[in-house]
């Protein structure tokens, strides 16, 4: 009897332990999520406006809409390129940080610090670095007779975006690589050992051995990152506010401003909505790769 | 033999040298922008400065960038104790207290943070102006939860899972209730994890930038990134005040990332490696 009071009153704590945070989020998360999938049937224009209901009419409306094929696809390619060069860097850095090196504890360090910068002043930082008449990058590059004259790269529609990619992959490599180093030190050292008796070289051991092994490790960081490459905003909001002439405006940034700056609320909730199931479909896909690495690796 | 190590070693140095750079190269660049006189950001060559003025400096602390300092300090304190308390309750509730639906409710907290920020950000707008929470820090801290909740919970329920198996059971015996016994027993002892999830929630909400562009128009609330953002809005832009302004508001992460780089790489890489 007494038992089963203790069990009441746990389970009775439990609930309420849960509540404020379950609360909160559906308030402010799940409700949300669910206003702006009805948004995206009316011509809202203001939040609180009167609106006529339109069924699929933003969805259609989106299908004839050039500037958002071209956020879409600039969206893929960002995401795509980004997390392709962050996982190589990252891994190359992983590797590096795996081994003995002088001052260990100080490398790692400064690997943590473009994670830890506010993405908008990093944003700032690259605007300054890419600046075409005073920016380090084009005066280094001429000093370098890479360049004759100086480019302006954020400016010029050929190059946006991939300055813009250069600044996330900066920004986001350290990321990928602490997570690759941290599974490279769950692989036990007596497999090496055993790799290097049997005559392995470093390279064989790399390719048979950690790769193999890290397999699970990288596709979570894969899907981590390319979830949030896909969503990016601060980014380009401030590097090249989407320019020059919608170069490197992506989805957040293009549903962002037809929200907020024309004030074309439903048309925006459209545009989100398509992005959410994007991302919805791209998470899936990637967690059944993500399942079937760890399946390889258990069953052996 | 030794000269082959030697040279191994000699490429492994310089190796971590070119990491170390890449890293801080950039941050570099803008300690050493900050540093110079007006008309010398103008030319290239001299790489540092001819001239070494602090007037940028003196120049961000007696402009508006103080307040959106304290903001940014006010919104990212309150939103770190509130989420780690509320978080760290929904999470010792699901890892230990006998409740059931224990995976939806993790999937719960999950699902909020894989939701594009766009796909809430124009009805959470309306609710927070309609409650009267617009240009105010309580309106910001109420919706970081968005993303500090899950990542809270996510932490510390591997944290109280780790806890031995018979401590409610032990608390019990002494006669401790299961509130008594979280807030006693289970939280001194996840202090490791509250440390973690506490910098990771930290540095979060210092540097979001979207929700905040949103719910705020006045100096009176904007935070840091929001003002670095529309610094560039006036017909030039002041390089040498954005510099100091951004090595400023990097200074103190600097400072976290030197103190605490172990808790953060464990922090960062806790969920994605399965040990």
């Amino acid at each position: 009897m007494k038992r089963s009071r203790r069990h009441r009153g746990a389970v009775l704590t439990g609930y309420l332990f849960l509540a404020p945070s379950l609360a909160i989020l559906t308030a402010i998360g799940f409700y949300p999520v669910v206003r702006t999938l009805l948004l995206s049937l009316y011509d809202a224009t203001f939040l609180n406006a009167p609106s006529r209901f339109v069924g699929l009419g933003n969805y259609a409306k989106l299908l004839d809409d050039v500037w958002f094929h071209l956020a879409y696809r600039n969206t893929w390619l960002f995401t795509a390129v980004s997390v392709a060069l962050e996982t190589a860097i990252g891994l190359s850095f992983a590797v590096l940080l795996d081994k003995r090196l002088p001052g260990r504890k100080w490398v790692r360090a400064s690997v943590l610090i473009p994670w830890a910068i506010p993405t908008v002043v990093s944003a700032s930082m690259w605007q300054w670095l890419f600046n075409a008449d005073f920016g380090f990058i084009n005066y280094a590059l001429e000093r370098l007779h890479l360049i004759s004259s100086y480019p302006n790269w954020l400016g010029d529609r050929a190059s946006a975006m991939w300055a813009v990619i250069i600044a996330d992959v900066w920004k986001t490599t350290p990321f990928m690589a602490l997570i690759l180093l941290a599974g490279m030190q769950t692989i036990s050292e007596d497999i090496y050992e055993a790799a290097a008796i049997d005559g392995a070289t470093s390279l064989q051991r790399f390719r048979l051995i950690t790769l193999p092994l890290l397999l699970p490790t990288l596709v979570t960081a894969l899907l981590l990152r390319t979830l949030d490459a896909f969503r990016v905003f601060d980014l380009i909001y401030v590097l090249t506010g989407g320019g020059p002439a919608n170069a490197t405006e992506v989805l957040s940034s293009y549903a962002y401003k037809t929200t907020f700056s024309s004030a074309q609320v439903g048309y925006g909730a459209a545009m989100a909505a398509v992005m959410a199931v994007s991302v919805l479909i791209l998470a899936r896909v990637l967690q059944y790769v993500q399942r079937r690495a760890y399946g390889r690796i258990e069953g052996g | 033999m030794t000269l082959n190590r030697q040279i191994k070693a000699l490429g492994l140095g310089l190796a971590a040298a070119l990491v170390v750079f890449l890293n801080i190269g950039p941050l570099l660049w803008q300690g050493i922008t900050s540093l110079k006189l007006d008309r010398d950001l103008n030319t290239l060559p001299p790489i540092l400065p001819r001239e070494v003025t602090f007037d940028h400096y003196a120049n961000v602390f007696h402009s508006v960038f103080v307040r959106f300092i304290a903001n940014s300090a006010i919104v990212a304190f309150s939103v770190t104790a509130i989420s780690l308390l509320l978080g760290s309750m929904a999470a010792y509730a699901i890892a230990r207290l006998p409740i059931k639906g224990k995976s939806l409710w993790l999937g719960l907290f999950l699902a909020t943070s894989m939701f594009p920020q766009i796909a809430i950000i124009a009805p959470l707008y309306a609710m927070i102006r309609k409650i009267g929470l617009y240009n105010t820090h309580a309106g910001l801290v109420l919706s970081y939860m968005l993303f500090c909740l899950p990542l809270c919970v996510w932490l510390l329920y591997g944290f109280f899972k780790d806890l031995p198996a018979g401590l409610e059971e032990a608390a019990a015996v002494d006669g401790c209730g299961p509130v008594r016994t979280f807030w006693q027993i289970a939280l001194p002892l996840a202090m490791p994890g509250l440390v973690t999830a506490g910098l990771l929630v930290f540095i979060a909400s210092w540097n979001e930038f979207l929700i905040a562009l949103t719910l705020t128009n006045k100096v009176s609330t904007q935070t840091i990134p929001v003002g670095i953002a529309l610094f560039p809005q006036m017909f030039y832009v002041p390089w040498g005040d954005v510099s100091a302004a951004s090595v400023v508001v990097t200074l103190p992460l600097v400072a976290l990332v030197l103190l605490f780089e172990n808790k953060l790489a464990k922090g960062l890489t806790g969920g994605a490696v399965k040990g």
